[in-house]
């Protein structure tokens, strides 16, 4: 037990010692936090929107004269021929343009229908599906518009149905994506610099000689260990809370469920990722080799975490291995509990996956240290 | 009075795949003896130690350090002995006080036991001034030295010592080789490993590694009379020509 | 020059010596690129809902049936009572409830008019808002129907035309990314440890004393690492356009020419990272902690640029991977030569040789 305390000790004088690295521990990430988490948005605001208007009727001015209104578009100009309109839309100049035929307020009249061009830049294909429902309810309500105008006396006899459907966002009204993205980017945040200290740590007292040293002292294994994860562990619990109070003074992210909860399962999802870390330190002889492969885990975990694209959208094996990447858990306990005010059953299931693998990985990572070889 | 043997080792052998970095070596070292184990380079020194100190596990063969036995006792093994690598392996971002009290710490000294030692160890070695200066900064020389009494901090029956003189001008050597007397003189066995062969002559007894196989072993003097050559370095040479 | 093609030589035999890291070099990102091809998309599929019918009738039947019959959702529970919904949506269960009023059907031929509520678990606002859209659209599907069949006309019709990604295959927004992701990281990382490394170990001495001058050094220490990310660059693009069928519209040639310039503007930054550094630790730890996150989310790899608030979009610009994505999907996507992406193409230039020049300048104060 003393002994412990002796290995705890020395590394935090290291890590506070060591002037370069303190503010890329602390300064960095929070930083990060209060940038970037503005960033994070999939909003589809100012489509940059054009128009070849063949008629020049006053139909087509009107239609125009919607999406002028709309919030969502940025009516930049119009363009004589769709050629031009191509060519802008190459450029990235355009995202959307909108062909209005000639005979469009004629076609209206006598035949009751006609047709529109709209031509959408699809590479990001969720925004285009986004900004062609945007489209289509402009559309619509036009349509509803000019139902009530030209809407002759034989026909008002036939009412048309209307489903009117209420979208209901609960947990977040206004949609707001920091609610979201904030809690996802701390989690990303304590991730990082805890599996990137513990991962490093033990390979560097391999590449100085003093793990060496310590192999030849009567210390037992999981007291080295527990000594060396426990500042890391410190650390990350600390960040998570600098970063919760950001995250509600900067942000106003709510803070629904219990915080204590919240505390409890982090301490636990830390020990998982201490764990890897230290796995990863044993097998390699580099403090580059254990970067590596600690950088090809990070980076699968966050992409594949559920916080930028939603698990349900993968397929069923990627899903599969998404029950082995604990940036997962975190993520949904944390939308879970703060934004849901969820409780203690409810997070059951992750909670024990995450405490399973937390014990795990600490298990695989005390056995593979060997102080014989 | 007959002298018990601290650590023993009989036809001990390693191998890393098919290359035998340790060929079959057998020897005894007795208790409060300066046993020097030379050989140049390469010849396997440094992995023989590492058996005995409990880092290694030997291919084949059978030692006993400390009454221990290396292959099933390691752990028991390392609460007797102190070890000074070749890398002076000290905390270079800790201070000189901190470095003794976390060794210190970690082989059981109570607080008191450590705080004593660092009084002594301090003014043994004239540290005052850079007590609480980072080792980092410090000479090599320095270094060295502290490296030295912090594996003596728990007054170990035997201390390996693995190079221990590397890159040190010829005055701090032979002030490191008084300490090592010294603490000789106090009952302790040193094993030390050196490619320097004029540092045989401090020795009681040496052996001489060439090529992972012990060619040679006994006393300097009679060494010297073996091969008809009046300095060890020569006693070298004429083993290593084969 | 002997003595520089003699330093080139010894940081190759430094990489290739160390096959550990030559594994994970080259494997990892190969790993990555097919997991992320396959796995990261926006299309929502198969999402659990809920339903609360408070008429079930023929009517809400149907449009359950409907919905339950996309692709898109897949009906999970069937709900009782209001209370429901918010146990349901704690447990995370479901991503959305539909609440149909009492007498739907009724009201509907009735009064011509009848509700029914979209709920959507709103914590991952995205999604609730696509499906919110998509359930949406379907209700308008069946209204649409209806009205057909009683004959109401006065519809414009929209023909959208999706261009450049014809099937919205979100393969083809996230592909460019992450190639730009692994590529910058990669590189980034790899320089970055080698400076420090020589630092560390002393041998940076012995370099800094001999006679080659530190514009070589620099160059030196980044030419064997462009070897190894074309290499990288070269097998990610092959994977893409063979496993996941992305077009290359473009020229190959203007393509590779790119990549490479792409490749040595992130190892220079790694370079100039490791000579602010005083030791590996530090330089890994800026490249990863310093660099990751910030590409990932402002290089409009997943969020649109222009959808963030003005001062993140400006700070955008100084990230080179958000001109390289640009460059990419233009050429991949779009099929653009290099008269439609030469400002970009400059910017990285500038980019590179601004990274380089610093790097040389730390370089030469540590000389003096």
């Amino acid at each position: 037990m003393k002994t412990i305390r002796y290995i705890i000790q020395k590394e935090f004088k290291q890590i506070f010692r060591n002037k370069g690295m303190l503010p890329i521990i602390f300064v960095l990430p929070l930083l990060q936090l209060i940038i970037l988490s503005n960033a994070a948005t999939f909003e589809v605001k100012n489509i940059k929107f054009a128009f070849i208007d063949n008629d020049h009727s006053a139909s087509s001015r009107a239609l125009i004269d919607k999406f002028e209104a709309s919030t969502y578009f940025d009516v930049l100009t119009v363009f004589p021929s769709e050629t031009q309109a191509s060519s802008a839309m190459l450029k990235g100049e355009v995202d959307v343009f909108l062909e209005i035929p000639s005979h469009f307020e004629r076609d209206l009249q006598k035949n009751k229908t006609t047709s529109l061009g709209v031509t959408i830049n699809a590479i990001d294909g969720a925004a285009a599906g986004v900004e062609n429902v945007y489209v289509t309810q402009i559309v619509q309500s036009y349509n509803k518009q000019i139902k009530t105008d030209l809407m002759q006396v034989s026909d008002a006899q036939i009412q048309p149905v209307t489903i009117t459907s209420i979208p209901l966002f609960w947990y977040n009204e206004t949609l707001n994506y920091k609610t979201f993205m904030v809690p996802g980017i701390l989690v990303l945040l304590v991730t990082m610099i805890t599996l990137f200290l513990s991962g490093m740590n033990i390979v560097r007292e391999k590449e100085i000689g003093t793990l060496e040293q310590i192999n030849v002292t009567p210390i037992k294994k999981s007291q080295f260990i527990i000594g060396k994860l426990f500042p890391f562990w410190v650390i990350g619990m600390g960040l998570l809370t600098i970063g919760l109070i950001i995250a509600k003074l900067i942000f106003n992210v709510p803070m629904i469920g219990d915080l204590l909860l919240m505390y409890f399962y982090t301490s636990i999802y830390i020990l998982v990722i201490l764990g890897m870390g230290l796995f990863i330190s044993n097998f390699t002889d580099t403090q580059q080799q254990a970067m590596f492969i600690a950088w090809f885990f990070t980076v699968i975990f966050i992409l594949m975490s559920g916080l930028f694209t939603p698990i349900e959208s993968m397929p069923g094996w990627a899903q599969t291995l998404t029950e082995f990447n604990p940036i997962k858990y975190f993520v949904e306990v944390m939308r879970m509990v703060m934004l849901k005010g969820s409780g203690f059953v409810d997070i059951l299931p992750q909670l024990v996956k995450t405490l399973v693998y937390a014990i795990i990985m600490n298990g695989l990572a005390v056995w593979s240290y060997k102080k014989t070889t | 009075m007959k002298k018990t043997n601290v650590i023993q080792a009989e036809d001990l052998t390693k191998m890393f795949g098919d290359f035998k970095a340790v060929n079959g070596i057998t020897f005894e070292v007795k208790k409060g003896e300066i046993f020097g184990f030379l050989g140049a380079n390469g010849a396997g020194k440094t992995t023989a130690m590492k058996m005995l100190i409990g880092i290694s596990i030997p291919t084949s063969g059978k030692a006993n350090v400390a009454g221990f036995d290396v292959f099933t006792q390691a752990e028991d093994i390392k609460k007797n002995i102190g070890y000074m690598s070749q890398k002076f392996a000290l905390y270079d971002d800790l201070t000189v006080k901190e470095n003794i009290s976390f060794f210190g710490g970690i082989y059981g000294l109570t607080k008191a036991r450590i705080k004593e030692k660092t009084k002594e160890l301090i003014e043994d070695l004239g540290l005052q001034e850079v007590s609480n200066q980072l080792v980092g900064s410090l000479p090599l020389g320095w270094k060295q030295k502290i490296s030295f009494s912090v594996a003596l901090l728990h007054e170990p029956k035997i201390v390996f010592l693995d190079e221990p003189t590397g890159g040190v001008d010829p005055i701090t050597r032979r002030q490191f080789w008084e300490m090592i007397y010294k603490a000789a003189h106090y009952g302790t066995t040193i094993f030390v490993t050196t490619h320097y062969m004029d540092e045989a002559e401090y020795c009681d007894r040496v052996s001489i590694m060439v090529n992972g196989k012990i060619e040679a072993l006994n006393t300097p003097k009679k060494l010297k009379e073996q091969f008809q050559v009046d300095n060890m370095n020569d006693v070298f040479l004429k083993l290593a020509r084969g | 020059m002997k003595r520089f093609v003699g330093f080139i030589k010894k940081e190759f035999y430094h990489i290739f010596r160390d096959t550990r890291s030559l594994f994970i070099l080259f494997g990892m990102p190969i790993v990555q690129i097919l997991l992320f091809g396959f796995a990261i998309t926006n299309e929502i599929n198969n999402v659990d809902i809920a339903i609360l019918d408070h008429s079930k009738d023929a009517t809400t039947k149907e449009i359950i049936n409907k919905i339950s019959a996309s692709k898109y959702f897949s009906i999970k529970q069937i709900l009782e009572r209001e209370t429901d919904i918010e146990a349901v949506f704690k447990k995370g269960k479901v991503k959305a409830v539909l609440n149909f009023e009492t007498d739907f059907g009724k009201n509907l031929i009735k009064d011509h008019q009848a509700t029914v509520q979209i709920i959507t678990d709103a914590t991952d606002p995205n999604t609730a808002n696509t499906i919110s859209n998509y359930i949406n659209s379907i209700l308008q599907n069946y209204q649409q129907e209806q009205n057909k069949a009683i004959h109401i006309d006065y519809v414009i019709v929209p023909e959208p035309r999706m261009v450049y990604n014809p099937e919205l295959k979100s393969v083809y927004m996230f592909v460019p990314g992450v190639m730009t992701i692994i590529l910058m990281l990669v590189s980034a990382m790899m320089t970055s440890i080698s400076i420090t490394r020589e630092k560390e170990l002393g041998t940076m001495e012995i370099l800094l004393v001999s006679p080659i001058k530190p514009f070589q050094v620099i160059i030196g220490k980044v030419f064997p690492y462009i070897f190894l990310s074309v290499i990288n660059a070269v097998v990610i693009v092959l994977l893409s356009i063979f496993i996941f069928k992305m077009p290359v519209q473009g020229s190959l040639f203007l393509l590779a020419l790119e990549s490479v310039l792409f490749i040595i503007s992130a190892l220079a930054l790694g370079i100039l990272i490791s000579t602010i550094s005083a030791t590996q630790q530090t330089a890994m730890m800026i490249s990863l902690m310093g660099l990751m996150l910030p590409v990932i989310l402002l290089s409009g790899f997943i969020f649109p640029i222009s959808s963030m608030p003005l001062p993140l979009q400006v700070l955008s610009n100084i990230i080179p991977a958000k001109w390289f994505i640009i460059i990419l999907k233009g050429i991949m996507l779009k099929g653009v030569g290099l008269e439609f992406i030469w400002k970009e193409t400059l910017i990285l230039l500038g980019m590179t040789i601004l990274f380089i020049g610093l790097s040389v300048k730390k370089y030469k104060i540590r000389l003096e």
